[in-house]
């Protein structure tokens, strides 16, 4: 079984909602009860025609407002994959709302008003996309319908939107551009007649296209230690297996690995999944590691293989993003989480501000502020062991919690 | 390759295993082992029985470490009761059962009357009062996203303040893999291990694993009445006019909570594989056949900010 998780960035009334809604409608994936509330709804509010909107927006205060506050997450199936979308708000103080959603997709659609064309929050959607290195992202030119579905109109945001992909960090980044409109279900799921001159995929077309390698960088194998297992039961009296998921490659039986901290090198003798032994552990399968040595090895260590060292050290700078009202600053003390090992963390300096829209960076900040995202340099009590997150989503990334509140109240990004 | 080697493995790698089963696994060893008291909550119920079968892979060759416990509020179909009770016996594992009617006979929650009168909403009351009294820091449940509106902001590791109350617009951001489950003394964690997992990934799951579930998933006859639509089972903890005509009827059960707040579906599917079939043809939602839910359109939302699961 495939799932794709798809982040959705868009601004206020871009039609974000609609599109979801639309996409559900047209695979069959609303279900009669649901499809019921919306007519109700839609018609108590005197629209005459379906607000698909009204299916995702799902807190008292979002139906009250008409806006998305937090992430939702919608799901639909069709033959091929299983989709989870994550629903974020566009508005500029919920960009860490859309760097949270951005954080476990694979996939992303950015939506721009055809009216409107490429705005000051698009250049963030893209930039927060860009940031969390996510792999393919489709730009969905909405509202066609009311721009006559003019080919002029559609190639002018286009071009728009290729000049800001110029000013992007992670170039490989995949970008394709559908004419859509939600409202109506022009290329969202079925072809338009409406679109002659453009022919490409339809959004979901493109979507059910993604292939595994489309959606994940290749990278090298790294398993932190989540879980010791030791049954100590008669049957099993001296399996001493580690738990864990393997990110950015694959472990295989006789591998030669290094345990860090220790350094202290084996081979791997078995892997478990539940209690079938199998050759390989694939990348982002949750599996039981044995070793031929005993060697050891507790939660937050981590298993990677000779030659394949990350950096293991005590400082390092990171793109951060900060997620709380209380402000981050030089000085300041945070437990920092990088995978499932937790040290403490020191800010050792904030180096600079970095706009999230392209319009450059200011060095004369002090203090981070909600949804901020900046240059910051830690210390730390003890070394990790990291990759640069531009070379792995999962070990270059970290969160920083609230030694008093407990919170999670930044994302960092390893450079 | 030789010809032993080919027997010792029964899976040459894990690229087929299902991603979401991956995801519930590494949840699983998260509560493991940032947790001191985690619990696993347990109703008898498909996504609940899911649950244990994913603990159980998460932490082999040993035992799930951790008991299961059930708020039982005493109108359960006897069917899950059985279930639930030779399951916790199969597997070896400690059962917790707390009853609603116990905080009902302390005066600590008033029984409700008339036609639509559940135990389903008292059940918070039970349930919090429990967690008090094992210090449970982590609760584990079969809750997913796709249920409800409300639901599908929730996150996996969802923090309960000393009431046990979610406050929906100040939750933790889950980043990538990441879980945060740093608490202080008197809070805890919900804890959703199948949060991105529909109700036709759970069906899916059941067949392909060969999962025993209670017999009322499947069609029974049962002795029933028709009422806003639903089918209502005829049984004595169920309120009923005496105009409501009791019917028999081929039906079955989608969503198992307890008889006063469950509806069934007419149904002839008989085993799993018609289920799942069913299943992926109907048009009508899961919690479309939930009484609790039809309350009104902020009913979801409204109970998890008590407490609720």
């Amino acid at each position: 079984m495939e799932v794709l998780k798809i982040a959705t960035a868009g601004s206020v009334d871009d039609g974000k909602s609609t599109l979801i809604g639309r996409i559900l409608y047209d695979t069959k994936s609303l279900t009669t009860d649901k499809l019921e509330a919306i007519e109700k709804t839609s018609k108590k509010n005197g629209y005459d025609y379906l607000d698909f909107s009204l299916a995702t927006d799902g807190l008292v205060a979002e139906r009250e407002q008409g806006i998305t506050i937090d992430v939702a997450h919608i799901y639909f199936s069709t033959a091929k994959k299983s989709y989870i979308i994550a629903d974020t708000p566009g508005h500029v103080e919920y960009t860490r709302n859309m760097v949270t959603g951005a954080s476990t997709s694979q996939a992303a659609i950015i939506l721009i008003d055809a009216r409107k064309g490429v705005i000051e929050q698009t250049n963030r959607h893209f930039f927060i996309n860009n940031l969390l290195r996510i792999k393919d992202v489709v730009v969905a030119i909405n509202k066609m319908d009311l721009v006559d579905f003019s080919e002029e109109k559609y190639n002018a945001i286009k071009n728009d939107f290729e000049k800001l992909m110029k000013k992007r960090e992670y170039q490989e980044q995949n970008i394709t551009f559908i004419p859509v409109s939600a409202l109506k279900g022009d290329n969202v799921v079925h072809k338009s007649e409406n679109t002659p001159w453009y022919s490409g995929t339809t959004l979901l077309e493109h979507l059910e296209d993604l292939d595994r390698k489309d959606i994940y960088n290749v990278g090298t194998p790294r398993f932190p230690v989540q879980y010791v297992i030791r049954p100590k039961t008669a049957e099993h009296h001296d399996f001493r297996g580690f738990a864990g998921k393997v990110y950015g490659g694959e472990l295989s039986v006789g591998d030669e690995v290094v345990a860090l901290p220790s350094q202290t090198r084996s081979k791997i003798k078995e892997i478990f999944f539940y209690d079938k032994k199998c050759e390989t552990a694939s990348r982002r399968s949750s599996v039981t590691i044995t070793l031929e040595d005993e060697i050891n090895l507790s939660r937050g260590d981590m298993l990677v293989k000779v030659n394949d060292l990350p950096a293991i050290d005590k400082r390092f700078t990171a793109t951060i993003s900060w997620m709380d009202s209380v402000g981050l600053a030089a000085g300041k003390k945070y437990v920092l989480q990088h995978g499932v090992n937790k040290v403490l963390a020191k800010v050792a300096s904030v180096d600079h501000k970095i706009a999230p829209d392209y319009s450059g960076v200011d060095t004369g900040v002090q203090v981070l502020g909600m949804n901020d995202i900046a240059q910051v340099s830690f210390q730390l009590n003890r070394p990790i062991f990291f990759d640069k997150f531009k070379d792995h989503r999962t070990n270059g990334s970290f969160i920083l919690i609230d030694t008093q509140t407990n919170s999670t109240v930044g994302a960092g990004f390893i450079s | 390759m030789s010809l032993t080697l080919e027997l010792e493995f029964s899976m040459k790698d894990t690229s087929h295993i299902n991603p979401l089963e991956n995801e519930a696994i590494y949840i699983f060893r998260e509560v493991a082992a940032q947790f001191e008291r985690p619990v696993l909550l347990f109703s008898g119920g498909k996504d609940s029985i899911t649950l244990v079968r994913l603990a159980q892979k998460a932490f082999w060759p040993a035992k799930i470490p951790f008991p299961l416990m059930h708020i039982d509020t005493g109108h359960n179909f006897p069917e899950t009761i059985e279930f639930r009770d030779r399951l916790v016996e199969e597997l070896g594992l400690e059962l917790i059962v707390r009853n609603v009617q116990d905080s009902i006979d302390q005066g600590k929650v008033k029984e409700e009357s008339g036609r639509y009168s559940s135990r389903n909403s008292l059940q918070t009351t039970t349930l919090l009062d429990a967690i008090e009294e094992f210090k449970f820091d982590a609760c584990m449940g079969g809750a997913r996203r796709d249920e409800e509106k409300a639901r599908a902001k929730e996150r996996i590791f969802s923090v309960r303040d000393d009431f046990g109350q979610w406050d929906e617009k100040n939750q933790r951001p889950e980043l990538f893999d990441m879980l945060n489950g740093q608490i202080e003394l008197g809070q805890n964690v919900r804890v959703f291990p199948i949060s991105n997992w529909t109700e036709l990934d759970v069906w899916s799951y059941i067949e392909a694993e060969e999962i025993e579930i209670p017999s009322i998933y499947f069609a029974h006859k049962r002795k029933i009445f028709l009422r806003d639509g639903l089918i209502w089972s005829h049984s004595d903890f169920v309120y009923q006019e005496d105009d409501e005509e009791v019917l028999e009827r081929m039906v079955r059960f989608r969503t198992v909570g307890d008889m006063s707040c469950t509806a069934a579906v007419f149904s002839e599917a008989s085993d799993i594989a018609s289920v799942v079939q069913e299943i992926r043809d109907s048009t009508i939602s899961e919690r479309g056949a939930r009484i609790d839910d039809k309350r009104s359109e902020a009913a979801m939302e409204k109970r998890k900010q008590q407490g609720y699961f």
